[in-house]
């Protein structure tokens, strides 16, 4: 009989770990906060004419939009950045882009040098919009409906596999 | 005592051995895991529900609100404000600050509350670095941060 | 071009892989001898695929190649070459390259050192680890392939983490991952031993050394990881009980208890389904480690970036390896037929004894380590396993251990005496009571734990040489004492310095913990501190600039009775890319203790924060685990223990 005991232990520590992964914890926990409610409000200076202002009402423009956090200095937006390339260019979806904590300059550069997918680009330099609105990290996208609700919040950066998975469905719902 | 003539004696002497050793390890588990070995992990606002009493162990996440930080006459003993934009909580903490303790950031102090309320602090860990925060330290209550004031120490939080 | 190298390589490295994991067992079935011999050239082959797949990930490192996107998330024009090459397993996808480097090298070395193995056991033991390397290959090409490329390349990578940023931690992992590694050979062999049905006294001889091998690794991979806390995080603490150093200890612990079990099944042909289940247990343990560290289910410092996909991969493979492993065990394990009978006081019961102990604290460790997941996962919110819980659970479990280790090396196979060994270790208890009892009457009682670790500790160094005198009969026969004592073979002093390097730790521990002084002031050029008998100046703060980084050098002249000791120049310094602030302690060892000192930030007037200590004996520690290497070491080299070094009598078992 005993000679099952360390089966028995080794599949219920399974299950466990396979339970831990699959629930939503930290840091994502901030999901279930955001989403379904407003989008934090804020005011922004432009990114690209610092005497522009942007603010959550632009978010509430009638259709689906998609808000992305990203910094010049965070490699995994590099990698997201072509594909939000193609999401504004070919799919016409339109997204305000956030610079977080980030050098105008440099922020700008990044654009230059990648292309730029946004309709507008705010500057956040110290953070604060990104703590308002739970980032915990760069990028960041949230899917906002027509009326300024948070649909959905995509931790990590939009890549292949979880445009059709998850960020499209989040959008075409938000409709 | 000394000879074990069969197998079988043998098979029970060790079996016995294991079975006391596995209930040995359980007593000293539970006996273990009482007093201050274990702490629990809360936000400012968990902390006022629950009426953590003082002098008992825990580690308090949160954001370091902006314009609370004040340094002592004495150089090294440092006064902040640890928020979720719900409530807040004073914290003292005495020693070196790590090197990325700013306000405005998320932070992990671990220690026990005195009798006026003001947590003191006996270690302090900073948010880590721009793609990793501790967990715990964004607030769950991220909406009431959405106020630009939201960060600022308000005298009596509601 | 070179990246694609490399991911080319990496496919054929699983391509072999899989026929290794298979066409062995084929040819056994068969009986046909040339099939079985493919595992050997299988397993040389896999190792030089995966070794010029390392080489092409290592030369893009060295060269910068940002257009790798590894490359340039993780390193720097800037960064010294030592970091640029560390750089390559000191992020997620590099550091399993690194896994399965090792892991077929040790494949590799099995087969070339283990040419006196029967064919069909090596074939077995072979595939066995080929099917563990398909595992970790398929986990790198699909979900962690460090060769994707970037396209635009950066112009500029964004910079290793600072704080890894250090010789301690350069070697740390490789060291480390070379025990994690290591178990699996033991594993394997404990698997093949299975599927056959047959444990013997051979066996055993087979997978001492490896096992043996690897946990000199991981004693050093551990002592290295505790010394860079030591300096690097700035306040004087080495151990944490963080997840993932618990992860490290984990398999360490099960590996000290799998070396003295094997000794049994060795010697005496006992205990051989307990010896199948610590190897199994062991390499269990390395696998529960890279899981935690890499699927976010626990938080920690030490943690990789988090990604749900992996961590799933990971949770199946080793719910594969490890619930296939026991599961075969559970089926295979009433064939092995015990072996020898012995005493209730004998060698066999003492290292019964050591084993138990040593699982109960491997249990211990693990409990605490997973106790706050489990009751999150029961919503009990989040709690904390600290530091007092595993703390205790040590003294309770390791101090009887200790005890026992004394006479346990004194009493005969079979049937022992207690009453001889006590004799013999008599001297032995005196030495550790009368200290003892002095530093609780020189404490006037304060000191009970350090007088009770202290006496631990010295009981396990004289009852050490007391063994030495007894085996060499040193009082009985003085005049042969040095022929004897040349006699002594090389396992024998590698047992005596590894017990001795133990005992070595608990006083670095002991002494430390008591004795250690700390100051945390305000100072200004000029300014004395006085700390446990040293006389720390200030002279004052200088900035400095390293290749990637900026700094504040501060000044301090450590005299003692007048007499200058040491200088020493802590610095806080402001890393470029990513901008990162770490904080640079200056150690100084002298015979007596360390002199530590960290500078804080500027407090206004000229003043500094600085926390300066005075530890004794702490060096104890590293001293201590480099011991216990070498007493490995020693074992190791003994002729009668080469790897894969058994006589050569039995051709095929």
């Amino acid at each position: 009989m005993q000679r099952f005991l360390p089966l028995v232990v080794v599949l219920a520590l399974v299950v466990l770990f396979l339970a831990m992964m699959l629930s939503d914890r930290n840091p994502k926990e901030i999901k279930s906060v955001i989403v379904g409610r407003e989008a934090p409000a804020f005011s922004l200076p432009g990114l690209k004419d610092a005497t522009a202002t942007i603010t959550d009402a632009d978010l509430k423009s009638g259709q689906p939009i998609l808000v992305n956090f990203f910094a010049s200095w965070c490699v995994p937006c590099r990698a997201e950045h072509e594909h939000l390339m193609e999401l504004a260019r070919e799919r016409h979806i339109p997204i305000i882009g956030i610079a977080y904590k980030d050098d105008p300059e440099k922020a700008r550069a990044f654009l230059e040098e990648l292309g730029d997918p946004y309709m507008v680009t705010a500057n956040d330099a110290d953070g604060r919009t990104g703590i308002d609105w739970g980032v915990s990290g760069v990028p960041e996208t949230f899917v906002i409906d027509g009326k300024g609700i948070v649909r959905y919040r995509h931790w990590g950066p939009v890549v292949d596999g979880n445009i059709e998975a998850k960020v499209m469905p989040a959008i075409e719902g938000a409709r | 005592m000394a000879g074990l003539k069969t197998r079988k004696k043998q098979r029970l002497v060790i079996a016995t051995a294991a079975v006391a050793a596995v209930v040995g390890a359980v007593i000293l588990i539970t006996l273990g895991l009482g007093g201050d070995s274990l702490s629990l992990f809360l936000q400012p606002e968990q902390v006022l529900q629950k009426k953590v009493e003082a002098g008992k162990r825990f580690r308090l996440g949160g954001l370091v609100a902006t314009g609370s930080f004040i340094r002592d006459d004495d150089g090294l003993t440092y006064r902040f404000t640890v928020t979720d934009c719900v409530a807040d909580i004073p914290v003292r903490f005495k020693g070196l600050l790590p090197d990325l303790f700013r306000e405005g950031q998320g932070v992990v102090t671990e220690g026990r509350l005195d009798a006026d309320g003001t947590f003191i602090a006996e270690t302090v860990l900073a948010k880590h670095d721009e793609n990793y925060a501790p967990p715990g330290t964004a607030p769950k209550n991220a909406e009431a941060c959405s106020h630009p004031e939201g960060l600022k120490a308000e005298a009596g939080s509601y | 071009m070179l990246a694609e190298v490399g991911h080319f390589a990496l496919v054929l490295a699983l391509v072999l892989a899989l026929v290794g994991a298979t066409v062995p067992h084929v040819g056994i079935h068969k009986g046909h001898t040339r099939l079985m011999a493919m595992a050997d050239r299988v397993a040389v082959g896999m190792f030089l695929m995966v070794a010029i797949a390392f080489a092409a990930l290592t030369h893009a490192f060295v060269t910068s190649d940002f257009s790798v996107l590894v490359v340039a998330a993780n390193s720097h024009t800037a960064k010294p070459m030592l970091y640029k090459i560390s750089g390559v397993w000191g992020n997620h996808e590099g550091s399993l390259m690194l896994w399965v480097l090792i892991l077929s090298l040790f494949a590799a070395a099995v087969s070339m050192a283990g040419r006196k193995l029967p064919l069909r056991f090596r074939a077995r033991v072979l595939s066995v680890q080929c099917l563990l390397a398909v595992g970790f290959l398929l986990f790198i090409l699909l979900t962690s392939n460090p060769f994707l490329r970037l396209d635009p390349a950066p112009i500029e990578g964004n910079g290793l983490n600072p704080l890894l940023q250090d010789p301690g931690l350069a070697f740390h992992p490789p060291m480390l991952y070379l025990g994690y590694v290591g178990l699996s050979v033991s594993f394997s062999f404990a698997v093949a031993a299975l599927i056959e049905g047959e444990v013997s006294p051979l066996w055993a001889r087979w997978v001492r050394p490896w096992t043996l091998m690897a946990w000199i690794f991981l004693t050093g991979g551990l002592a290295l990881g505790s010394w860079w806390a030591y300096y690097e995080l700035g306040w004087g603490g080495w151990w944490f009980w963080d997840p993932v150093e618990n992860a490290a200890f984990m398999p360490w612990l099960a590996a000290a208890a799998l070396l003295h079990s094997a000794i049994v099944v060795e010697k005496r042909d006992a205990l051989k389904s307990w010896t199948i289940l610590l190897a199994i247990v062991a390499f269990s343990f390395s696998l529960l480690g890279t899981f935690l560290v890499r699927s976010g289910v626990l938080t920690s410092v030490h943690a990789f970036a988090v990604d749900p996909a992996r961590g799933v991969f990971i949770l199946g493979f080793l719910a594969f390896v490890i619930g296939g492993s026991m599961t075969l065990y559970a089926w295979r394990a009433p064939k092995l037929v015990p072996g020898g009978l012995f005493g209730m006081v004998s060698r066999e019961s003492a290292l019964i004894l050591n084993n138990i102990l040593l699982s109960c604290f491997a249990a211990v460790v693990l409990v605490g380590t997973l106790y706050p997941l489990v009751m999150e996962a029961f919503g009990a919110g989040q709690i904390s396993v600290g530091a007092p819980f595993f703390e205790y659970g040590a003294t309770v479990l390791m101090s009887p251990l200790i005890v026992a280790l004394g006479m346990g090396p004194l009493l005969a196979w079979k049937r022992g005496r207690i009453g001889r060994a006590a004799q013999v270790v008599l001297p032995a208890l005196i030495v550790a009571l009368v200290a003892g009892l002095y530093v609780v009457w020189q404490s006037a009682g304060g000191l009970v734990m350090t007088a009770f670790g202290l006496g631990l500790a010295l009981w396990l160094i004289a009852s050490v040489l007391l063994e030495i005198a007894e085996r060499t009969q040193l009082f009985k026969n003085p005049e042969r004492f040095w022929s004897r004592l040349k006699a002594i073979p090389r396992a024998s002093w590698g047992m005596s310095m590894a017990h001795a390097g133990l005992a070595v730790i608990l006083l670095g521990i002991t002494i430390s913990e008591a004795w250690s002084r700390e100051e945390l002031q305000l100072v200004a050029p000029g300014d004395r501190v006085a700390v446990g008998g040293y006389d720390f100046l200030f002279e004052g703060v200088a900035p400095v600039a390293g290749p990637n980084f900026t700094a504040v050098r501060g000044f301090f002249t450590v005299s003692k009775g007048g007499r200058e000791v040491a200088r020493l120049m802590p610095e806080d310094r402001v890393y470029a890319d990513p901008v990162m602030n770490t904080t640079e302690a200056s150690i100084h060892p002298l015979p007596g203790g360390d002199l530590y000192a960290v500078i804080g930030e500027a407090a206004g007037k000229g003043r500094w924060s600085v926390r300066l200590y005075f530890k004794p004996f702490i060096s104890g520690l590293w001293a201590g685990s480099l011991m216990m290497m070498i007493g490995g070491l020693l074992s190791l080299s003994d002729r009668r223990r080469r790897v894969g070094a058994p006589m050569g009598k039995r051709k095929e078992a």
